[in-house]
C-alpha cells in the first residue's frame, strides 16, 4: 500500500468516527433544537469529511458535505431552526453522507447512481432551498472550495496602463526591456509584524521568481534615542526581474496586504496601493496586547468545558489502528490457552501440598490475577459498542415510517454496551427485521392511534444492557400488541398445530419464530422480503442467544433477545456423567434440583417425566443421550439440571455429579470432527482433561424424535 | 537545520496529509489534534511555523491563535491558517485572531511550501 492509499485508507476509518459523530449529534438535535454544541459538533464532523474528501479528489463527497455544511453554516447562525421538515432534511442528508461515504470506500462511482437517483438530485435541491429562503449566498465559498482559493482582488486604478488583473497584458508587456518592469515598494506597517509577518521571508521568496534589485530605505530611520521598538521605519524599493508577472507578486504579497504600502509600478506611473494608508496602524495592535490574554483564555475554557459536558464525539479525537480480525483471535485464543495453563499449573501445585509455600502462592495467585486480566482486556478488543448498530437501526425506523406512512420515534438506550464485533454484525439483519416487524404490523397507522387514545406517534425503544452475564437487547413497540386468537388460527390455517392442542399465551408467541408463519394478511414490501421471525431467531441461536416474546393487547410487543458476552468464553455448568465431564451451558440453565420418588412418573416402558409445579417435564439422561451408556432406570435421588430449549421447551437432564460452575474457552470442534450432534463445542479443564460442552437445543430435538417414537411405539 | 513545523488539525487523515507533504518538502513536523493540544506542544514543539485548522472541538483556530499572541514569546511565530473556507470571511476573523497568512484545503505541496517560504523567517 502506498502512503498515499494508506492515507486514505485511514480516512475512511476516519469517516466511520466522523459519521457516528454526526448521528450522534443530529439526534441531540433534534431533542434540543438549540443545542449549540450538538449543531457545532455535527458541523465541524461535516466539515471534516469535507476536507478529507477534498485532498482526495471525491469529489461527489466533496460537493453534497458542502452543500450540508451551508445548511448547518444556517442553523448554527440562527438562520434557520432545526425543526420538523429541517430535521427531516437533516436527517437525510446524514444518510446521503453515510451512502457516499460507503460508495467512496467501495469505489463505486457516486455519480453514476447519483444520475439515475433522482432523490439525490432532489435532496440537494432541498438543501440549498432550506438555504436559499435565509438567503444564504452559496456561490462565493462554492467556488472557494472548488477553486481552492479565490485571490484576493487588489483595486489598482493605473490610468493609461493596462490594468494588473489583466495577466494577458502583463504577458505580452513582460518581454519588454528594462522600463516596463515592475517597481515595487514596499512599506511595512507594524501590524504586519504584529501578525507573525517579516519582509525577509517576503522577499527572500520574491527571489525565487526572479532575479531581484532591492534597495533598502534607511531615510525613515529616527535617531536612535527616539526610535521605539515595535514602530515600522522601514521600507524597500524591488526591481524585480522582467519575467515576473503582477498576479506572482501579488501572490507573494498576499498574506500582508493589509499590513504595508505596497506600490506596484511600471515606468514612471504611481500606483499606490488602496487600503493600506487609511487604516489606523493602532487599531492593528489591538490582536495582541497583553491585557488581551485575559479575554482570550475565556473562550478557551469554555470551549473546554464544553467538551467535557458534551456527549463523546466531543473530545480531542481518538486515534486507531487497523488490526486484521485473524490475529486478534489469534491471540485470543492463545490467552485461553495460557488461562487454561495457568488452572493446570494451580491444581498440580495444589494436589502436590506445595501451596503451602507462600512464595508460589502469591507468585500463582499473581499470575492468575494476570492472566484473567489480559483475557478480559483482549476480548475487550473484540468488544464494540452497540451504538453504531443502533444509529444504522435509526435509518432504518425513518424509511420503514416512510414506507408505511406512520409516525414512527425511536428511542435508544444503553448504547454504550459493549458486545463481541462478530455478534454485532450479525444483528444487524435479525434486527433490522425486527425492527420492521414492530413498525409494518407492530405500530398503528396515525388514524388507528388516535381512536385508540394513544399519541399518533408511534415509539420504538431499542435497549441494550448486561444483565447477568448476557448482553440484554430489547425491543419495544407502544403498537396494537399481538392478537393471540389471530396467531392460533393462522398456526391452524398453516398446519403448525393441531386445532384441538391448548396452548399457552408464549407458546402461541413462540409459533411467530415457527418456519413458515406469517402474520401479515397481506405481505407488504417492507417486512415481508422472504426473511421470517425464524431465521431471526436461527441467527440469534448461532450466536449462542436466545429471542423471546411478550405482549400486551393494544398496549405493544417487547422481543428480547439474549446474547452471550463473547464468542469465546461460554459460563457453564461442569457436571460429571459416565465418568465423563460435561459443560451445560449456563445459558439454556434454569435450575438444578435433585430427583425425589414423589416427582417421577414413568411413562410406557423407559420414558420418564417429572412433575413439577404441575407441569410434566420430560426426562432425558445426559449420558444416555451423547451415547454413553443406556438410560438408567431408576433416577431417585440423581441430580437433574433443568434446561430450557431455544424454542422455549423445558426438559431435564439427570446427570452423575454436577461438578460447579464455571467459565470456560470455547474450542471448535467442527474444524476436526465435522458437526457432532448435542455437542457444540469443547474445552481444556484445569487438569488438561478434554470436557464436551452440550448443545442444548440439539439433544432436545434428537430427544423429541425419541419421544415421538416411543410415543408412537404407545398408541401402536 | 531544518525548519519545524508544528500542524495542528483534528482530522486524523489531514494530520496524515500534512505530515507527509511536509516531510517531503523537507521539514521537521509535530503534530497537535485541536487548539488546546496545540498549546500544550508549543513549548516543547518550538516551531519556526505553525499551520492550523480553523474548526476543531476543545479550543477552535482562532482561540488557538489567540491564545498562542497572547504570549509575548510568541508574538512574532508566523501563523498559518488552513481552511475549506471562503478567504474572504476567514481573512478577517482570522486576521483579528492574530494570523499570519492562510492555506486554502485541499492544498497541493507546492503551495503549502511556497505559503510556508512567505512567512518562516529562517531561510529554507
Amino acid at each position: 500500500m502506498t502512503n498515499r492509499e494508506s492515507l486514505k485508507a485511514g480516512f475512511f476509518q476516519e469517516c466511520e468516527d466522523l459519521l457516528e459523530t454526526m448521528s450522534d449529534s443530529l439526534a441531540r438535535v433534534e431533542l434540543d433544537a438549540a443545542d449549540h454544541d450538538a449543531v457545532n459538533a455535527l458541523f465541524r464532523a461535516v466539515h471534516s469529511i469535507k476536507g478529507g474528501a477534498g485532498a482526495f479528489g471525491l469529489d461527489a463527497l466533496v460537493t453534497f458535505s458542502h452543500a450540508f455544511e451551508n445548511l448547518l453554516d444556517d442553523i448554527r447562525e440562527d438562520r434557520v431552526a432545526a425543526r420538523g421538515e429541517v430535521m427531516q432534511l437533516l436527517y437525510r442528508a446524514g444518510d446521503r453522507m453515510h451512502d457516499l461515504v460507503e460508495s467512496e470506500q467501495n469505489e463505486q462511482d457516486p455519480t453514476q447512481w447519483q444520475q439515475q437517483d433522482g432523490e439525490h438530485a432532489a435532496l440537494l435541491d432541498a438543501i440549498s432551498e432550506a438555504c436559499a429562503r435565509t438567503g444564504h449566498d452559496d456561490t462565493g465559498s462554492e467556488q472557494a472550495a472548488e477553486e481552492g482559493f479565490v485571490p484576493m482582488p487588489l483595486a489598482i486604478e493605473m490610468p493609461g496602463l493596462p490594468a494588473l488583473d489583466a495577466p494577458a497584458d502583463d504577458d505580452s508587456s513582460g518581454g519588454h526591456d528594462g522600463d516596463d518592469r515592475w517597481r515595487i515598494t514596499f512599506k511595512p506597517l507594524k501590524s504586519l509584524y504584529v501578525l507573525g509577518n517579516d519582509p525577509l521571508p517576503l522577499i527572500r521568496a520574491l527571489s525565487t521568481l526572479c532575479p531581484l534589485d532591492v534597495k533598502a530605505d534607511l531615510s525613515g530611520l529616527p535617531p536612535l534615542g527616539e526610535m521605539t521598538w515595535d514602530e515600522a521605519y522601514l521600507s524597500w524599493e524591488i526591481t524585480p526581474g522582467d519575467d515576473c508577472s503582477a498576479e506572482e507578486i501579488r501572490e507573494i504579497f498576499e498574506f500582508v496586504v493589509d499590513d504595508c504600502v505596497l506600490e506596484l509600478d511600471r515606468g514612471n506611473a504611481q500606483t499606490p496601493d488602496r487600503p493600506s494608508e487609511k487604516e489606523n496602524p493602532s487599531e492593528q495592535i489591538q490582536a495582541s496586547p497583553a491585557t488581551e490574554a485575559l479575554v482570550v483564555q475565556a473562550p478557551g475554557d469554555a470551549a473546554t468545558s464544553r467538551g467535557v459536558r458534551g456527549a463523546s464525539g466531543q473530545q480531542a479525537p481518538r486515534q486507531s489502528i487497523r488490526v486484521d480480525l485473524d490475529r486478534v483471535d489469534r491471540l485470543i485464543n492463545l490467552v485461553g490457552e495460557l488461562v487454561i495453563s495457568e488452572a493446570m499449573l494451580s491444581q498440580s501445585l495444589s494436589e502436590g501440598g506445595k501451596f503451602r509455600d507462600p512464595a508460589v502462592e502469591g507468585a500463582l495467585g499473581q499470575l492468575k490475577q494476570l492472566a484473567s486480566e489480559l483475557q478480559e482486556r483482549i476480548m475487550a478488543i473484540r468488544a464494540q459498542s452497540v451504538k453504531s448498530l443502533f444509529q444504522r437501526m435509526s435509518r432504518i425506523v425513518r424509511e420503514a415510517g416512510h414506507a408505511t406512512g406512520k409516525e414512527v420515534r425511536l428511542v435508544t438506550d444503553g448504547e454504550a454496551t459493549e458486545v463481541d464485533k462478530t455478534v454485532i454484525e450479525r444483528l444487524a439483519d435479525p434486527l433490522t427485521h425486527m425492527l420492521r416487524n414492530a413498525i409494518d404490523h407492530g405500530i398503528e397507522t396515525p388514524e388507528t392511534r388516535r381512536v385508540a387514545g394513544k399519541s399518533p406517534q408511534g415509539m420504538v425503544r431499542m435497549t441494550a444492557g448486561h444483565r447477568s452475564g448476557q448482553v440484554i437487547m430489547e425491543i419495544a413497540d407502544d403498537g396494537g400488541g399481538i392478537d393471540c386468537d389471530a396467531v392460533l388460527s393462522r398456526a391452524i390455517e398453516r398446519g403448525l398445530v393441531s386445532p384441538e392442542a391448548s396452548l399457552t399465551t408464549q407458546e402461541i408467541y413462540n409459533l411467530l419464530f415457527e418456519p413458515g408463519f406469517s402474520t401479515a394478511q397481506n405481505v407488504s414490501n417492507l417486512s415481508g422480503r422472504g426473511v421470517g421471525m425464524d431465521v431471526v431467531r436461527s441467527e440469534i441461536q448461532s450466536l449462542g442467544g436466545r429471542v423471546s416474546i411478550d405482549s400486551t393487547l393494544g398496549q405493544g410487543t417487547t422481543v428480547t433477545i439474549s446474547l452471550p458476552l463473547t464468542l469465546a468464553v461460554v459460563e457453564g455448568m461442569l457436571v460429571e456423567v459416565a465418568g465423563e465431564t460435561l459443560v451445560v451451558p449456563s445459558s439454556a440453565l434454569r435450575e438444578t434440583m435433585r430427583a425425589e420418588a414423589g416427582m417421577i412418573h414413568r411413562l410406557g416402558p423407559c420414558d420418564l417425566v417429572l412433575s413439577m409445579r404441575g407441569t410434566l417435564i420430560p426426562v432425558f439422561d445426559l449420558g444416555a443421550s451423547i451415547g454413553e451408556r443406556k438410560m438408567p432406570l431408576d433416577i431417585n435421588g440423581m441430580p437433574v439440571l433443568m434446561v430450557e430449549t431455544a424454542a422455549g421447551m423445558m426438559i431435564a437432564l439427570t446427570v452423575d455429579r454436577i461438578l460447579g460452575q464455571r467459565e470456560v474457552v470455547i474450542k471448535g470442534l467442527s474444524e476436526n470432527y465435522g458437526l457432532v450432534r448435542g455437542i457444540a463445542a469443547a474445552t481444556v479443564l484445569g487438569d488438561g482433561r478434554i470436557a464436551l460442552i452440550v448443545d442444548v437445543d440439539q439433544l432436545a430435538q434428537n430427544a423429541g424424535i425419541a419421544l415421538e417414537d416411543s410415543a408412537a411405539r404407545l398408541t401402536a | 537545520m531544518t525548519l519545524k513545523i508544528l500542524a495542528v488539525d483534528d482530522s486524523f487523515t489531514m494530520r496524515g496529509l500534512l505530515e507527509q507533504a511536509l516531510h517531503e518538502a523537507g521539514f521537521d513536523v509535530d503534530l497537535a489534534e485541536d487548539g488546546q493540544h496545540g498549546l500544550e506542544r508549543l513549548p516543547e514543539s518550538d516551531p519556526d511555523v505553525v499551520i492550523t485548522d480553523i474548526n476543531m472541538p476543545r479550543l477552535d483556530g482562532f482561540g488557538f491563535i489567540e491564545a498562542v499572541r497572547a504570549d509575548r514569546k510568541h508574538r512574532g511565530l508566523p501563523i498559518l491558517v488552513l481552511t475549506t473556507e471562503s478567504a474572504e470571511t476567514l481573512k478577517d476573523r482570522a486576521r483579528k485572531a492574530g494570523a499570519t497568512g492562510w492555506i486554502v484545503k485541499p492544498f497541493d505541496e507546492e503551495k503549502l511550501v511556497a505559503a510556508i517560504r512567505r512567512v518562516a523567517a529562517r531561510e529554507i
